[in-house]
């Protein structure tokens, strides 16, 4: 399996106390029930249009939120739920968005691929492949010139790294030595394809870190605790002006690429192995051999599910969008004139 | 008092005037910086404000465009160089997919105060990659706002409102026209988008012109008047989005006819929507039908007398307008 490859935790790294394992968990099991229950409604034919959900890469999300500050920014993808939940984003206004209502995160105009909170740092879901990693490079950028010292995670899918703008936006931080991380997950398909079988390396983030001067680093991304131990130190790098980093972590979607797909193109055994790495109960597992209370966890996962379940009552009784709104905020001044 | 430079040193002059104003604005591009510019338009300015405000780039047009808009979402206000507008093509996806629709699907969230300046158009015989108008790609894209000035005054008030508005901007500088002089007041300008200008006052025809076509237009309406008696109305369209529809109907009411002069091919330049617009709101004030003098609908040829073959010329003006005024 590709993960015996994975760069472990380095041993300098400082060790994760049990207060933070704990947010860890939390957080893999807040987006893992928030998840199912999207895909739920969606059953239900509450969530209109599409969705493309995190199911199996939980731990990537929980990892690098749990290590980033309150003002890094975080820039995802269109399978951006956990990423922008993660970041402390209401999970009702995140559910309602999903469903097209009046209080959704984005007021019902953004929709599952464009799930945005700038009060909490998520600046936004970008759906065309690649068009991000230069705008994260460009937040990274103004918070030098602000001296702020955020520091800025753009997280992408493999099929990203055969797209112009990923080289255009790594080779670009690099040579202005931006504080962003650039978080690779690579879940071994691009869409519906191996990305092996459309890549000229093996690893198709780590393996390009080269031309930009950039450390290879390959993580665990089901392990939570490889993930967090990565992303401090990357934003450690990003805050100390050593310019950007490039993270690949292997991981696996449980499901298809977006929810319309059964994924069953997929190998059985190669979906099997990678449902035995489970984040969630691998992770349950290694807390519990680390002395935690099977109470204290059965707590986070009861609070996780009563959250999903406040959120999505919260989503289907919250009102349709106003119709006016859907000639509101083309511009600054709210409006939409175009001529007068 | 007013100094007469050129539409060249009005770009500098545009840029320095705002970033001396607003220590949040910044500048970056290819060969902005230490060479000033392909067109040297930018000189001097990385010597006034240093290279942390005034930055060169690779030949990455993703990256400067996303630089751009990333750092104007979170504090910033930046001004962006694409260095021919051909090469928007390449970043297009930037443009009009992630600039023009954040705000909106956002519901409002994020702001986006940057302006994209750009060389656009024909005239310097660079043929068919380096030459094109492309101002109504950015026109039809809902959530850009579009200037094109034609004279040196209006380059510094038009890009002082761009820099200063809170929306992306595309803000078009038409290349041939920057060794053209003309009169700058002193002291800042600020011109506000969305307002055409009345260059000329006439009776028969109007004629609504932008960027390079605006000086071809005076001329000819300057030659209407003097060898066939017909009185032409021009207005310098100056931003197309926002459009100033009101000063072109309001003309068209009083001279009942109506040309444009347009640089782009033919089929769906920004004439045909003004066009669509008095055909709509003023059909019942014309006497004769509504007329486009566009370049035809080819790519353009390097060679000097193909080049002047399809732009849209003072004589092809000068004809059009004669056989619409009748």
């Amino acid at each position: 399996m590709a993960t015996t490859k994975a760069k472990r935790a380095t041993v300098t790294s400082p060790a994760i106390d049990r207060e933070t394992k704990l947010a860890l968990y939390a957080q893999v099991v807040r987006l893992r029930r928030f998840e199912e229950r999207a895909y739920r409604l969606f059953l239900e034919g509450l969530v209109k249009g599409t969705s493309h959900l995190s199911l199996g890469q939980e731990a990537i999300a929980a990892g690098f939120a749990e290590a980033m500050r309150t003002d890094d920014y975080t820039f995802c993808t269109y399978r951006g739920h956990a990423h922008t939940l993660a970041r402390g984003t209401s999970m009702e206004g995140v559910m309602a968005e999903l469903l097209g209502r009046a209080n959704g995160v984005c007021g019902g105009k953004g929709g599952s691929m464009h799930l945005t909170s700038v009060e909490h740092y998520a600046m936004g879901s970008y759906a065309i492949i690649g068009a991000h990693l230069p705008i994260a490079a460009g937040a990274a950028w103004s918070a030098v010139l602000r001296g702020t010292e955020q520091a800025t995670v753009c997280f992408f899918g493999d099929g990203t790294t055969n797209i112009g703008a990923f080289h255009e936006a790594l080779n670009f931080a690099a040579v202005w030595k931006l504080p962003v991380v650039f978080v690779c997950e690579n879940n071994l398909w691009m869409e519906y394809t191996p990305i092996d079988s459309v890549t000229a390396v093996p690893h198709p983030a780590a393996d390009r870190a080269a031309a930009y001067g950039l450390e290879r680093i390959i993580v665990d991304g089901n392990d939570p605790d490889a993930v967090h131990l990565e992303a401090l130190r990357a934003l450690e790098r990003a805050r100390a002006g050593e310019g950007p980093s490039l993270i690949e972590c292997l991981t696996y979607r449980h499901g298809g690429h977006s929810r319309a797909d059964p994924g069953d193109y997929r190998p059985k055994e190669q979906v099997e192995e990678w449902l035995a790495r489970d984040p969630m109960p691998m992770y349950r597992q290694r807390l519990l051999d680390e002395g935690v209370e099977a109470s204290v966890l059965d707590d986070i996962e009861a609070a996780a599910m009563a959250e999903v379940d406040a959120a999505t009552e919260g989503a289907r009784n919250g009102p349709v969008p106003a119709i006016e709104s859907a000639y509101t905020d083309v511009w600054a001044d709210g409006g939409w004139a175009w001529r007068n | 008092m007013a100094e007469l430079i050129t539409y060249r040193e009005a770009v500098a002059r545009a840029i320095a005037q705002e970033m001396r104003r607003d220590e949040s604005v910044v500048f970056l591009g290819e060969d902005v910086a230490a060479a000033g510019g392909v067109f040297k338009a930018t000189k001097g300015l990385l010597e006034e404000f240093g290279p942390v405000r005034v930055r060169d780039t690779p030949i990455s047009e993703e990256a400067i465009l996303g630089a751009a808009m990333g750092a104007a979402m979170t504090g910033i206000r930046p001004i962006a160089e694409i260095m021919f507008s051909d090469f928007l093509a390449t970043c297009w996806d930037l443009v009009s997919v992630e600039m023009a629709k954040t705000r909106y699907m956002t519901g409002g969230q994020t702001s986006l105060p940057l302006v994209i300046r750009t060389a656009n158009g024909a005239g310097l015989r660079f043929g068919a990659q380096h030459s094109q108008s492309v101002e109504n790609w950015a026109m039809m894209i809902p959530g850009l706002k579009v200037v094109a000035p034609s004279n040196p005054a209006d380059l510094i008030g038009l890009f002082a409102a761009s820099v200063r508005d809170d929306n992306p901007v595309v803000f078009f500088e038409q290349k041939s026209l920057y060794p053209v002089k003309g009169e700058v007041p002193d002291g800042e300008l600020v011109t506000e988008l969305g307002r055409a200008a009345v260059l000329r006052q006439g009776s028969d025809v109007t004629i609504a012109a932008l960027a390079a076509m605006v000086p071809r237009a005076l001329e000819a309406a300057e030659r209407l008047q003097a060898e066939r008696g017909i009185s032409a109305e021009v207005i310098d369209l100056r931003t197309l989005i926002p459009l100033d529809a009101r000063t072109v109907l309001e003309s068209v009411t009083r001279t009942k006819r109506f040309v444009t002069v347009e640089e782009n091919p033919r089929v769906l330049g920004w004439g045909a929507e003004l066009v669509s617009i008095v055909a709509e709101e003023a059909f019942w004030d014309l006497d004769a039908p509504v007329t486009r003098v566009t370049t035809p609908h080819v790519p353009l040829p390097s060679s000097d007398a193909l080049e002047d073959e399809v732009l849209p010329s003072v004589a092809r003006i000068v004809e059009t307008v004669a056989k619409v005024v009748g």
